[in-house]
């Protein structure tokens, strides 16, 4: 009993004692906002990197692919239809992205995902990444509501604004295309300056309204001799009756590759310039499935842009029509009529068993031609270096409560050599060895559960009320400390798991006891008739 | 352990309560070997209120921690009852210096964090596991009201040591070591840090508690006039035994 009563007035009486405590306090409370924001961010990394892999891929090694998918879902499903909730067959390969914007040819390399947007949305979230079907913030306030109803399976049409925006410009390109006729009539040697003309004339329009990409030029002036020079085959394909109709293929394009972030002059906002939009076409170029691959362009329309979060996604991958990547990668097979594929993206019921599956389908695609991976493993080194970097984040702020415990050893030792006298007397009236260490192991242990409790009350607060700090931060340094633009994120995402808060407590309990040990012991070891002595 | 017995200097005829038996200490001084208590018989008879004199440095504080189970002698014994104690495991003597001895110091000796009340009860607290004393504290709190008032403090029971004075510190001390309803007190040098009328109040307790409770009283000064005072003066020297008086109270 007097060892409670002691520690509990030492408590009270000892101010040097608190210092240590706000060390472990500030250690745990700096672990546990730490943790809660890293697991926020990786929890929601991983919900988009998954987001645009399926469960498991089926990959040939070839980019020529493989014919007939019918056949190759039948044989995943074959051996394991009862796992496998959605399969979805695409082309993958490489490619580039050309536009127009401001009247300079932006040329992009991408990774070209042909996809059949019903079968893509049935394996993973793919409509929550379109733009068109997520209502736009700014500022927390909804400046655009969705384009799409939820209802609305994704597809491969232009929703109403894009069309809107794409009739607008087409009829604009229109006027200027007769414009430039009735110029040329008039004064026919001006004609060899169209192209350039066409150009200055596009460039400051583009930067007054919307910014857009004259890449319709090349659709427009297919039957023009003087059209730029990027004209491929593809205006020869374009059907001209109807001036609106979209280009065969389609594309969500990722939104890094079509805009790029600045600062409002007038506000100082972070903002997105959208070099293009949906309703745009664009050209892209691959190759096709020949030997040797020759080069093959194509003229396509941005349905929609897709924002998944993950940079590495969002300014590489371009979404687009199966059928057309496949007609014009020639991966139809002319004997059969047969499409090639190049991989399978599976959804299953039931993640846990993913192992199982790999195993299992890995048994019917030969490893020569296919691998077989789940997502985890596709982005293996990533979500391995978020948690090496988590790891070792742990490591250095459970330094500091270490440090914090060596402060406790310290003051511990002080507070023990000026209670000598006082350990003398309570060991003549009685009080064992044992006694008196646990007085100093049970005072440690006070300032430990203090420390932590309120180390983990403020470290909770700090979480639950971070984007109020983050903005009280930002308002008084005047820089903006968490940047939606470079995140993706429209706040910080945090995710606290009561287990991390636990064993943060637990641990910096277990270090103030530790670190009172040697004190308590020194304390225990005192000959009664010395302390006595002490004055 | 009978075979030393006869080496005492006094015979009582009835075993004393508490004796110590030849006992030898010396300090270690760096190298130095610094003798302290060399050869020391004494016997203490029950209800006997006995003084301890001699100059500082005779080996007096020394022979009345080995006495209390402070320190253990290098050679020698100490016995109580005629059973020796001094060799007892330390658990053992722990719970003997709880039990059977009750200290006072001539610098008090309280614990500067806890009031009067708590201090006197400190011992109880000690010898009673939490929930023991949980369950018996308003017993216990009682006990220790009564030895406050004894000591004529019922006043002071919430103040600090800090607040009270020489006086009123040393009677709280007595106090805590009476709520243990110890055998033998010791008391080192009681009277030391007093003014001379202090120093009389608190020998005329001693007196008192010795008379009413038969409790036996060792008590250790280099006040000739207060070791006077004492039924019986043991004088030490350079840490040997060097007259014994017998002093009617």
């Amino acid at each position: 009993m007097y060892k409670y009563l002691l520690c509990q007035r030492y408590l009270r009486t000892r101010f040097i004692a608190l210092a240590s405590i706000i060390s472990v306090m500030l250690g745990v409370a700096t672990m546990i906002v730490v943790n809660s924001v890293m697991s926020g961010f990786s929890h929601q990394m991983r919900d988009r990197i998954h987001g645009l892999l399926a469960d498991v891929v089926v990959e040939s090694h070839s980019l020529d692919g493989v014919t007939d998918p019918d056949m190759l879902m039948r044989m995943a499903r074959e051996v394991s239809d009862d796992q496998i909730e959605a399969i979805t067959p695409t082309v993958e390969v490489y490619g580039m992205l050309n536009f127009n914007f401001a009247g300079q040819w932006i040329t992009k390399p991408v990774t070209l995902i042909g996809i059949d947007p019903v079968g893509k949305s049935k394996v993973g979230p793919l409509r929550d990444f379109l733009d068109s079907y997520n209502p736009v913030y700014e500022d927390n306030q909804v400046v655009r509501s969705s384009l799409r109803g939820p209802d609305e399976e994704p597809n491969w049409k232009l929703s109403d604004e894009a069309m809107q925006y794409r009739i607008d410009k087409i009829d604009r390109q229109q006027w200027y295309k007769e414009q430039l006729a009735a110029l040329e009539q008039e004064n026919p040697g001006q004609t060899d300056l169209n192209p350039a003309n066409l150009d200055g004339v596009t460039a400051p329009e583009s930067t007054e309204a919307t910014p857009e990409a004259p890449a319709e030029t090349n659709t427009l002036m297919a039957d023009d001799p003087f059209a730029n020079p990027f004209q491929g085959t593809a205006p020869a394909e374009v059907a001209p009756e109807d001036p609106y109709e979209l280009a065969k293929g389609r594309l969500y394009v990722g939104i890094g590759l079509v805009s790029y972030p600045y600062r409002d002059p007038e506000t100082g906002k972070m903002k997105l310039m959208m070099m293009a939009k949906p309703g745009d076409d664009v050209r892209v170029s691959t190759v096709t499935a020949g030997r040797p691959p020759e080069h093959a362009p194509y003229l396509a329309t941005v349905v929609d842009v897709f924002k998944s979060g993950m940079t590495e996604y969002d300014s590489n991958l371009i979404f687009c029509n199966l059928e057309e990547l496949q007609n014009v990668r020639g991966m139809i097979s002319p004997e059969s009529g047969k499409r090639a594929i190049t991989s399978l993206h599976i959804k299953l019921k039931d993640y846990r068993k993913a192992g199982d599956v790999v195993e299992r389908l890995k048994s019917v695609f030969p490893p020569d031609q296919f691998a077989v991976k789940t997502w985890e493993q596709k982005q293996g080194p990533l979500l391995a270096a978020v948690e090496i970097e988590s790891a070792i984040l742990n490591v250095l702020l459970f330094l500091i409560i270490a440090v914090a415990g060596f402060g406790i050893l310290a003051i511990f030792y002080m507070i023990v050599v000026e209670k000598t006298r006082d350990i003398g007397i309570l060991k003549a009236l009685g009080a064992s060895s044992n006694g008196v260490m646990s007085i100093f192991l049970s005072y440690g242990l006070a300032l430990g559960v203090v420390g932590s409790g309120v180390g983990v009350v403020l470290g909770l607060l700090f979480v639950h009320y971070i984007n109020e700090i983050e903005k009280v931060i930002t308002y008084i340094t005047g820089r903006k400390v968490f940047d939606e633009t470079i995140y993706y994120f429209p706040e910080i995402p945090t995710a606290v798991h009561p287990s991390m808060v636990i064993s943060v407590a637990l641990g910096a309990m277990l270090i103030a006891v530790l670190a009172s040990v040697f004190p308590a012991r020194r304390a225990a070891r005192l000959n009664p008739v010395v302390a006595l002595r002490s004055e | 352990m009978a075979d030393t017995v006869e080496m005492a200097d006094t015979v009582t005829p009835a075993t004393p309560h508490l004796e110590a038996v030849a006992l030898d200490k010396s300090y270690r001084n760096n190298a130095e070997e610094v003798p302290v208590l060399r050869g020391v018989n004494l016997q203490v008879a029950k209800g006997e209120f006995l003084s301890l004199i001699g100059q500082s440095g005779s080996g007096k504080s020394t022979l009345m921690h080995l006495l209390g189970l402070l320190d253990s002698p290098d050679i020698g014994e100490i016995r109580l009852d005629g059973k020796r104690i001094d060799h007892l495991p330390a658990k053992t003597r722990d719970e003997l210096r709880n039990r059977v001895f009750g200290f006072v110091f001539q610098f008090y000796h309280l614990l500067p964090e806890l009031t009067l009340i708590e201090n006197v009860i400190a011992p109880l607290m000690i010898r009673y596991s939490t929930w023991e004393y949980w369950s018996r504290r308003r017993e216990l709190r009682d006990r220790a009201k009564e030895m406050i008032d004894q000591v004529g403090l019922s006043h002071r029971i919430k103040h600090r040591p800090n607040q009270l004075s020489g006086g009123e510190m040393q009677r709280a001390a007595i106090a805590r070591s009476l709520v243990s309803e110890p055998q033998v007190l010791l008391a080192d040098e009681p009277t030391g840090n007093l003014d001379v009328d202090t120093g009389k109040g608190i020998i005329e307790l001693l007196q008192r508690l010795n008379t009413e409770h038969d409790l036996t009283i060792l008590m250790v000064t280099h006040d000739e006039s207060i070791a006077q005072r004492a039924q019986r003066l043991v004088r030490l020297k350079k840490g040997q035994i060097e007259k014994l008086h017998e002093r009617a109270a």
